[in-house]
Formats: C-alpha cells, sequence, structure tokens
C-alpha cells in the first residue's frame, strides 16, 4: 500500500466528492445528503481517535527499538524465548511478509523452531501498531479477549508445530 | 476512549521526563505520519461512506449484521482471509461497521483472519515455510479466529449458553 505519496488522481477524487455533497446540500438530494452524513460522523470519530495512535505509535518506536530485542532473541530456553518472540513481534513493521526472512535469519542464528512459530503467529496477533489501532476504534475489552485467546492458542500450536517439524529435520528455506 | 486519552497522556509525561528531546522528536514523527497518511484515509472514508448509504441497511445486516449468528462469522473470516489491508483502514471500517450493528463476534473473525490467514500472500510464504507447512499454519490461524470469535460472542453477551 502506498502511504507516503499523494496522487493527482486522489485529490481530484476528494475535490469531486467534496463538489458532489455541496451539490448535493444545495438541490436537496437525498443520496448525496446521507454519504454526506454518514460522512461526517465517521470522519469526526476518526478525528476524536487517530492522534492518540499515532502519538502511540511514535512513542513505541523512539523507545524500543527493534534491534535490541532481536539480539537476545533465543538466549537461553524455555519461556523466555516466547516472551522475547512476543516483544519481538510486538515491534515489527508491516505483515506477516516481512515475519517470514526474519523468522528464517533467527532459525539460522540458532532459536528454536518452536519459538520461532511463536514469532511468527505473534506477528499476526501481538503487532503494537495494530493493537493500539484496535484498541482506540474496538474498545479494551475487545483487544484484551482477542489477546487472551489467541496468545495461549498460537504457543500451543507452535510447540506442536515445532517439536513434529524439528523430529523430520524441517528447515525454514531462503 | 476516555482510557485511550489518559494512557496517552500517562506515555507522553513519562517520556517527557526521561526525554524532552525524544519526545518532541516522537511527536514530529507521529505528526509526520499522520499528514502522510490522511489522503489514504479520506479516500477510504469516502469510499466507506459511498457505500454505507447506498447498500440497503438490510441487505448489510441480513449479511453479516447481528442476526446473522455464524454465517456472518463464516463471511467476515472469508473475505479476511483474502483482503489485504492496514490496520488504520481496517478498524476505523469495523468501528463504523458496529456502529451499524454488527457485532463484535462478526468483527473480531474479520480482523483475526486479515492478520493471521493469507490466500493472497501464500505464495510468499510458500517460498520459506514450505507448502505443507504454510497450509497447516493457515487452516490453525484460521481455526484460531473462530475460537476467538466464540470468544468474543461470550464476552460481548452476542451468544449465551
Amino acid at each position: 500500500m502506498n502511504r507516503g505519496r499523494t496522487q493527482p488522481t486522489q485529490i481530484a477524487l476528494i475535490v469531486t466528492f467534496g463538489l458532489f455533497l455541496a451539490y448535493s446540500w444545495l438541490t436537496g438530494l437525498d443520496t448525496g445528503q446521507r454519504i454526506g452524513r454518514t460522512f461526517a460522523s465517521t470522519s469526526l470519530a476518526m478525528v476524536k481517535l487517530l492522534p492518540c495512535a499515532f502519538i502511540l505509535i511514535a512513542l513505541f518506536d523512539t523507545w524500543i527499538k527493534r534491534e535490541t530485542v532481536e539480539r537476545h532473541f533465543g538466549e537461553g530456553s524455555g519461556v523466555r524465548g516466547y516472551v522475547w518472540g512476543l516483544l519481538l513481534a510486538g515491534t515489527s513493521v508491516g505483515g506477516l511478509y516481512v515475519a517470514f526472512p526474519l523468522a528464517h535469519s533467527l532459525h539460522r542464528k540458532g532459536a528454536k523452531l518452536t519459538a520461532v512459530f511463536a514469532y511468527i503467529g505473534f506477528v499476526g496477533v501481538s503487532r503494537i501498531p495494530w493493537t493500539m489501532f484496535e484498541a482506540s476504534f474496538m474498545g479494551l475489552t475487545f483487544t484484551l479477549v482477542r489477546l487472551a485467546v489467541s496468545i495461549p492458542l498460537v504457543i500451543l500450536a507452535s510447540v506442536v508445530m515445532g517439536r513434529v517439524l524439528s523430529k523430520r529435520g524441517y528447515q525454514i528455506q531462503e | 476512549m476516555l482510557i485511550l486519552y489518559i494512557v496517552t497522556l500517562i506515555a507522553l509525561l513519562a517520556s517527557f521526563v526521561t526525554s524532552r528531546q525524544r519526545t518532541l522528536a516522537a511527536l514530529k514523527m507521529a505528526a509526520k505520519r499522520l499528514v502522510a497518511i490522511l489522503p489514504a484515509f479520506l479516500t477510504m472514508l469516502m469510499a466507506f461512506s459511498i457505500v454505507m448509504s447506498v447498500l440497503p441497511d438490510r441487505l448489510i445486516s441480513q449479511l453479516v449484521g447481528g442476526e446473522s449468528g455464524w454465517r456472518g462469522v463464516a463471511i467476515a473470516s472469508l473475505v479476511g482471509s483474502v483482503t489485504l489491508m492496514p490496520g488504520f483502514v481496517a478498524f476505523p471500517l469495523c468501528a463504523a461497521l458496529l456502529g451499524r450493528g454488527v457485532s463484535y463476534m462478526v468483527l473480531s473473525a474479520f480482523t483475526t483472519t486479515l492478520m493471521n490467514v493469507g490466500v493472497l500472500t501464500y505464495p510468499i510464504e510458500r517460498r520459506y515455510l514450505g507448502r505443507n507447512v504454510t497450509l497447516v499454519r493457515n487452516a490453525i490461524n484460521f481455526a484460531i479466529a473462530l475460537v476467538v470469535a466464540l470468544a468474543m460472542g461470550f464476552a460481548f453477551r452476542e451468544i449465551s449458553l
């Protein structure tokens, strides 16, 4: 997705939309007015939430460096591997497709297969920016329920998959 | 909503006390990112309000509305599996749908599969994990999304035993 650049077509679209709303308002076009009301109320809800979400994400990026977490990953065994996996996943940006190359390099550096699978699972479950957006828009209860249910299930699935595949000599490919 | 403001304020204060400079840099970064995505955001809002105003309410509620139950969950999780969407688009959309009476259950099925099940990213995933592991991983995550939906149903009292 192209986040940064504003395209001319996008500006044209926005202007056309604005003109259409103005026209509907002036002539009393029913559909246009309905669109305008939906647009206004939804926009207002976003304006209230977006600044907070972006400030929190920026603070997180500033204070928690991914490299630091990565360096500690896989140190020792047992539960700590999962905790680091969770932290590492939390700090990752982009979707799963970013997680696979990193999972490969972690595995090559000697991280346990179970912990690597847990990391991949956590990327889908607990990325911080995503979670912050979620909590802002859907409420804290929604986020907490989702995390409480999916984190144990991700760990369970990773342990089973990791153990079975380790026995078969499975390797993550480059 | 209020909690969000309080958390943001506390985080900002803590950060500010630790380092004034880094906090200001972070604020600048936040502002820059926000401005950068605004056009994409407006476009999304426009599309959303057009679709929502043109589609009859009855159709939406029939497909994924409060009464749709497990069929709604099934539709939402299939849609979530095959679409790719950044979080800053997905959650505002969900919040708006929530306002239209779509249940937390259905929305959680959508967001969870959106994040964890990748039909479109299958070729990339297969390259790293191999075909079998990719299929198993996606199947497991689809199942997890259904369990999450079930839990949401209980948590928000949308279903009961």
